[in-house]
């Protein structure tokens, strides 16, 4: 059965030969800084389980120590713009189809793996997206090494191209999964409840549902995930107020108080992976800004439906 | 009160724009220290929780690995973009007279919307969808009716291409029942003594998605408007 050891084995060799192909990139200035970071995302991928969770937290205080020195940025081997324009002439629609082949094999992956029992012995049931995709990448990088037969390296250099263009932002949303935890350890959910029971009037209904969703969006554009901002924000607000003060249905209250929490990911750069990372891998001029240009597109869409979600709460979670 | 100190740190971070990395293991580090403090404690005390609040870290690290595995479709996605995908995928939307950027957009963010309401949101993503095929198609578009296209107009139509992914999948996924998020509120429901079952949950995710595809239809639209204007402008003006 595949399970996410094996992925990580493959990711670590992978991160592992991308550091190898940055280190002798005399084209970027900082080929060490970039090679270093790479080389430690693979060591993590590859020894984690076996050099301690403090071994693990030094790993992670290289990488953010490499990142705030700054990463250069390789220029790996690739094809011209001309190069490209004739393939695409010669190959024609026939080149969507790898590109199709990674979702539908994700797709139909998962399907498997969770409704047959085959599909269960095969993929591990409980990661099966996760697997199901990197499997389809690997058939469309089958596909494509056995049809285009581009030059041996070429996945490797390719992938450095794209993976230097996101940068350290490759790591954040793993390292905010890890604030979490640490948050989490610490309470810092409860004193932020305490403080929300303590200094804001919530006497009304509206008050209260405007203070839950505005609360859940702005705990998430400071800790970039919605999921850090639910627990914190509903234990402060929805579950004892809402719920239990103004009798709101506790499905609806959460549901919507989720999909507020969705606005402010829309518009933090914290959310990395969302916000960030898109900007980086289409070479936004204004990428590094706190307000890049994919954050200023979504800010007026997420500003009004924060708006809807209060009024859909206020209108729909109270039987009255 | 003391452990909120973390939160100060990232909001300061985020004010002198230190790079998110260094804010978020400062505000550990920040936090795990401000939990140990008591008047009493010393250097050795503090160091020691220093040491304990890495360690914490480190293993949470560890266990979210697999958030980072998604990368390995970059390797996928660049050797076709050498073989000329986006280049394909711009000649494609050429022979389709009608086709306008805003059209192409919004296409792309109704698709992702239902198809994340059916639990699909692997279809869909910046790596694999919007920088090979979404952010080429909107922009060839432009290219075909408008010619070559102003540096400003062509990052607005990227960051535009980026939004319908975000937008389509934050408020379509929560319809299904089986997405993280609902998965998380009816465990955290569930610890506080309230049972409901994901469905419950899901349908009040419908009227905000119908509310968002209006809201983002209009301002589809309102690009149309802005494209229509400022690029037969420049057409004009270079003519």
């Amino acid at each position: 059965m595949i399970a996410l050891p094996h992925l990580y084995l493959l990711a670590g060799l992978v991160f592992g030969a991308f550091a190898l192909l940055s280190a002798i990139d005399g084209t970027n200035l900082r080929r060490y800084r970039t090679a270093a970071f790479w080389g430690l995302v693979a060591a993590s991928f590859l020894f984690g389980s076996l050099i301690g969770d403090l071994g693990n937290g030094l790993v992670a205080l290289g990488l953010v120590a490499l990142a705030a020195l700054g990463l250069g940025q390789g220029k790996a081997r690739t094809t011209t713009t001309d190069e490209r324009r004739a393939s695409a002439e010669r190959r024609g629609n026939l080149l969507f189809l790898p590109a199709l082949v990674i979702p539908a094999v994700a797709l139909l992956g998962t399907l498997a793996a969770q409704n047959t029992v085959q599909g269960a012995m095969f993929i591990d049931p409980k990661q099966a997206t996760l697997i199901s995709l990197i499997l389809g990448v690997l058939i469309a990088l089958a596909i494509i090494m056995i049809w285009l037969k581009p030059p041996v390296l070429a996945p490797l250099q390719e992938g450095r191209r794209l993976i230097d263009a996101v940068g350290w932002a490759v790591i954040l949303p793993q390292m905010l999964a890890s604030l979490g935890a640490v948050f989490l350890a610490a309470g810092v959910g409860d004193q932020v409840g305490k403080l929300f029971a303590d200094y804001i009037p919530l006497s009304t209904r509206f008050a209260a549902v405007a203070a839950y969703c505005i609360g859940m969006a702005l705990f998430t554009i400071l800790m970039g995930n919605a999921f850090a901002a639910f627990p914190v924000m509903t234990a402060a607000v929805g579950l004892p107020i809402l719920i239990h003060g103004f009798g709101g249905d506790p499905a609806a209250v959460c549901a919507i108080g989720m999909l507020a929490g969705f606005c402010g990911t829309l518009m933090t750069p914290m959310a990395a992976n969302f916000n960030v990372v898109p900007a980086n891998l289409l070479d936004l001029p204004d990428r590094k800004a706190a307000l890049n240009g994919v954050i200023r597109a979504q800010i007026p869409t997420a500003l009004p439906m924060l708006g809807v979600n209060i009024v859909l709460m206020y209108s729909l979670a109270f039987h009255v | 009160m003391l452990v909120l100190l973390g939160i100060a740190v990232v909001v300061f971070g985020f004010v002198v724009r230190a790079n998110p990395l260094l804010v978020v293991m400062a505000a550990a580090i920040t936090t795990g220290l401000a939990a140990a403090w008591t008047p009493q404690a010393d250097l050795a005390i503090m160091w020691l929780a220093g040491v304990d609040t890495l360690a914490r870290f480190g293993k949470a690290f560890n266990d979210n690995r697999f958030i980072s595995l998604v990368w390995m479709v970059l390797i996928a996605i660049g050797l076709l973009e050498r073989s000329g995908l986006q280049e394909r995928a711009r000649i494609v939307i050429a022979r389709i007279p009608a086709a306008t950027s805003a059209g192409v957009l919004w296409i792309y963010l109704v698709a992702r919307q239902v198809l994340s309401a059916l639990g699909l949101t692997s279809l869909g993503g910046h790596a694999q969808m919007v920088r090979p095929l979404v952010a080429p198609m909107a922009e060839g578009a432009a290219e075909t009716k408008y010619g070559p296209l102003p540096d400003r107009e062509r990052f607005l139509i990227r960051s535009h291409a980026a939004a319908v992914d975000n937008i389509g999948l934050f408020f379509g996924e929560d319809i299904f029942i089986a997405i993280g998020s609902i998965l998380l509120m009816v465990g955290y429901l569930e610890t506080n003594g309230i049972t409901i079952a994901p469905l419950q949950l899901s349908v009040w995710a419908i009227p905000t998605a119908i509310c968002a595809l209006a809201i983002h239809s209009l301002r589809l639209w309102l690009l149309d408007r802005h494209l229509r204007r400022s690029l037969s402008a420049t057409a004009v003006a270079v003519a």
